[in-house]
């Protein structure tokens, strides 16, 4: 068995070690917002926070994060029944579409305001590197911009 | 560990304030289960809750086009409905929520508002019609006095009202009216306002419900393993491998794929990708340069004509100038972001699925016909779509899963990798086609003969019952937006010749005119350049008689700054196509430095879709289509190679990042006319538009996509 916290909640999993994180969160945890998208971090709709670090979890092991904190996009609002001034952001410019990769977005965004409260342009492009198909990139900009200044 | 599925979200109500009031999302609460429990169905549309909560079956699958918002919207309109507490729902499959032109439910063809632009209005207003009877004998009054607005129904002489709540379970005894009267289109509240997406909470808290996210009681897992190359099946699976992995394992060989089951989703990945496999049959010799030269061959076979108007061969032979060039499209991967799943448990006496599926309708009957059950014992829950394209139109996946489900006897869900999902998608068809464009002593265009080989969807789908073409007419996907194109040309000759290979293909958004659009609005620009004009110019006279593509192209040349000074090395493209019964012109701004790095800096996108529902939703499809083309004008490319595609995962079919997305405008042409489609119009220009872009930046014409096979980096 193998302790972590997901959420501030402490699970103990029966997943082998070498489990990606990200279907430990999704099929034994069962918060299943973060979603599989590649399977290699490439797309990032798998993007979690570990110990507060954006991390694709496709990628990482069950063995990598024992004893981390792991936050996904259940657990990114204050309180339940709150939504963060990204989510609202993302609701303001009516975002999403098929809405798949938004979750790994916005965790995406969310370690980028942490590291640069007002991006600009280019550590936008820099630091949100999902892919989104349905191409809701213009979008996504002004969303983060408009929770950078909220 | 409930499963949510897409029919259990509540809509964000905005309260005053600020914050968003959260009963969205969760699947049981207090006000959806009183709805469910004491709502009267007004017709097979709507359903009324005493407390006044109005339920709307929205018919169509949401893959991200905004269906479960503006279907809804027609209906509320009609009905006075007070859309802040209108709940969308996802009906079960029923012939009463049959998609108008495929007479079944499927979402595809951009067809969902011009399907469903009568049939959901005249259903609001009949129950509109119901509510106002009901009051009407309740209050001993003529229905004509009566008014209706935001849910209620109002007598303004004996100041009387009452909600539609408290009138439901009259007016579902009224016969539906023979007749109703629509309103006038300046009456409108609803349609043809931006109103909020009703998905939108739910999904920025990772709480919408998708295929991949289904979790039925006693279910496991599977994993799957396609036999590569094309028409090859599995001779044996060695298990050898996986013995010392932690279990339980089931393997089963499905002959065109080996699965493993088990009680987590990643030990049967795990196990599926260690197996030793051998295969037998297909045919590994099958190679993209096989199928280029054999396409290439067609062009010197007997054509079938797709259309005709004077005598194209005839006026090339006495033109002043005539141009040739051949183009080429490579076959295209949809790639979803939610890769193929599906959910099915099948019993002795039932068999329900769960499906992020475009196409419930077909897959209730592939359902009965595979597990010999009357239709009765067939349930088909329709998730939310991780990305469609048309890719979730082919059932292929669903029934993988209620096969597995059948074999093992237990609830399971089937997931696709992502390297599965490239290399066993059903693909966009490749392209050859050579052109032969004439001009006039004065540089008009009095010719143009064009012949396109290609596989045949039609043909090589008979699994959708469409009829094959018959051996005189061509297959209409091979030809569209080449065929019809508008364009006043004298004398104008498409004809085709169909080349079938291994390879599966599929509809791929806009379907043919994704290359179709590429190849006749690029020769286009070939003409306009050998006759000395603007491409703008060029265009004019050949679309005197077409108002709205005239009017498209020219507010779309304003919008895009054509004719405007451009910075060294910049260049401006335009390309204008009609497709879904829509017309779409957008103008590129590209620059190319010396390295060939080549950068989409803006596009102007000007569309003509007549009527609209949500102009916010137009907005949004319009940016994804061009997103959509541009990742397959400027990376797409599945290749063939020893029979197996020789691409894997985003690293080998790589995909536009936001980075990489350019700045966009998007017009929306104000009128009155029908509604034309809205998903896929905005797709087949981008290629175009850009390819002409580069030319005018570079002097390199780019003739077969994607442009990253011409030595352009992005």
């Amino acid at each position: 068995m193998t302790e972590l916290t997901v959420n501030k909640k402490k699970f103990s999993v029966d997943d082998e070690g070498d489990t990606p994180l990200l279907w430990v969160i999704r099929d034994t945890v069962g918060y299943t917002g973060t979603k599989f998208g590649c399977g290699v971090a490439l797309c990032g709709a798998c993007t979690v926070h570990v110990n507060g670090e954006a991390v694709r979890s496709c990628s990482v092991t069950l063995d990598q994060v024992k004893g981390k904190s792991i936050t996904t996009i259940e657990g990114l609002p204050p309180a339940d029944g709150h939504l963060t001034k990204i989510q609202e952001a993302w609701i303001a410019e009516e975002v999403p579409q098929c809405g798949y990769c938004q979750p790994g977005f916005i965790m995406a965004t969310a370690a980028l305001l942490k590291k640069h409260p007002k991006p600009t342009d280019a550590q936008i492009d820099e630091n949100v590197t999902n892919v989104c198909r349905c191409g809701t990139y213009s979008r996504i900009r002004k969303a983060i911009h408009r929770a950078a200044n909220a | 560990m409930k499963m949510m599925d897409r029919s259990s979200f509540l809509r964000a109500t905005a309260i005053a304030g600020g914050g968003l009031l959260l009963d969205v999302s969760l699947p049981f609460t207090a006000r959806r289960a009183e709805a469910a429990m004491t709502s009267t169905p007004i017709g097979a549309w709507i359903k009324i809750s005493p407390d006044n909560t109005i339920s709307i079956y929205a018919p169509q699958s949401e893959m991200g086009q905004g269906v479960m918002t503006s279907l809804p919207m027609l209906v509320a309109e009609e009905l006075d409905a007070d859309w802040a507490r209108v709940i969308v729902d996802a009906p079960q499959v029923d012939k009463a929520y049959n998609n108008p032109p495929f007479q079944t439910m499927a979402t595809g063809g951009s067809s969902a508002i011009r399907g469903f632009f009568m049939p959901l209005r005249q259903a609001g207003a009949s129950a509109r019609a119901m509510l106002v009877g009901a009051a009407a004998t309740q209050w001993n009054v003529p229905a004509n006095e009566l008014r209706t607005a935001k849910s209620m129904v109002y007598h303004d002489a004996s100041k009387r009202s009452a909600t539609y709540g408290s009138l439901a379970g009259a007016a579902a005894t009224i016969p539906p009216p023979e007749k109703v009267e629509l309103k006038p289109r300046e009456a409108w509240t609803i349609i043809g306002k931006s109103v909020p997406r009703v998905d939108t909470s739910a999904k920025v808290q990772g709480k919408a419900g998708f295929g991949i996210d289904v979790k039925v009681p006693g279910m496991v897992y599977a994993a799957i393993r396609h036999a590569p190359v094309f028409g090859s099946t599995i001779a044996s699976i060695d298990d050898t491998p996986i013995k010392g992995f932690k279990g339980p394992h089931q393997v089963l060989n499905m002959k065109t794929a080996a699965v493993v089951v088990s009680d987590r989703y990643y030990r049967a990945k795990k196990a599926v990708e260690a197996l030793k496999i051998s295969y037998t049959g297909g045919d590994a010799t099958l190679s993209s340069a096989k199928i280029e030269t054999t396409l290439r061959a067609g062009m010197n076979e007997k054509p079938v004509i797709a259309t005709t108007v004077g005598d194209a061969d005839g006026t090339l032979k006495t033109a002043s100038k005539v141009v040739t060039a051949e183009y080429y499209a490579p076959y295209l991967a949809h790639a979803t972001m939610e890769p193929m799943n599906c959910t099915a448990s099948v019993t002795k006496t039932s068999c329900e699925v769960w499906a992020p599926s475009q196409a419930p309708g077909p897959l209730a009957g592939l359902a009965a016909k595979m597990t010999g059950l009357p239709p009765s014992a067939i349930k088909i829950h329709t998730t939310y779509l991780g990305g469609g394209f048309g890719r979730r139109f082919n059932l292929d996946f669903a029934a993988e899963a209620i096969q597995i489900s059948t074999m093992i006897g237990k609830p399971v869900k089937l997931v696709w990798s992502r390297e599965e999902d490239i290399q066993h998608d059903t693909f966009r068809p490749t392209s050859l086609t050579q052109l032969k464009g004439g001009l006039d002593a004065s540089g008009n265009l009095v010719a143009w003969q064009q012949r396109i080989v290609t596989p045949s969807l039609l043909v090589s789908n008979p699994q959708l019952g469409f009829p094959p073409p018959p051996p005189d007419k061509p297959d209409s996907f091979s030809v569209e937006g080449c065929a019809d194109k508008k364009y006043a040309i004298p004398n104008f000759t498409v004809d085709t010749v169909m080349k079938n290979f291994a390879v599966p293909v599929f509809f791929w958004r806009s379907v043919g005119n994704s290359q179709n659009g590429f190849f006749f609005e690029s020769f286009m620009d070939e003409m306009a350049h050998a006759a000395g004009k603007d491409a703008v110019e060029f265009r004019r006279p050949l679309l005197a008689k077409e108002a709205r593509h005239l009017n498209v192209l020219e507010m779309a040349a304003k919008l895009g700054d054509w004719g405007k000074p451009l910075a060294k090395g910049h260049g401006r493209g335009i390309a204008l196509h009609e497709s879904f019964g829509t017309i779409v012109a957008e103008v590129a701004e590209v620059s190319v430095d010396a390295k060939k790095k080549l950068r989409v800096h803006r596009i102007a996108c000007v569309v003509d879709c007549g009527t609209y529902v949500n102009p916010n939703t137009v907005e949004a499809q319009m940016q994804s289509a061009m997103i959509y083309g541009l990742t397959a004008a400027l990376y797409g490319e599945i290749t063939i190679d020893k029979g197996r595609v020789a691409q894997n995962n985003f690293y080998d079919y790589p995909m536009v990042h936001l980075a990489e997305a350019p700045h966009m405008d998007v017009q929306i042409v104000q009128n009155t006319e029908s509604p034309g489609g809205v998903g896929e119009p905005g797709t087949p220009p981008i290629a175009p538009a850009v390819a002409n872009a580069i030319f005018a930046a570079t002097g390199t014409r780019v003739r077969s996509l994607p442009f990253v096979r011409h030595g352009f980096t992005a």
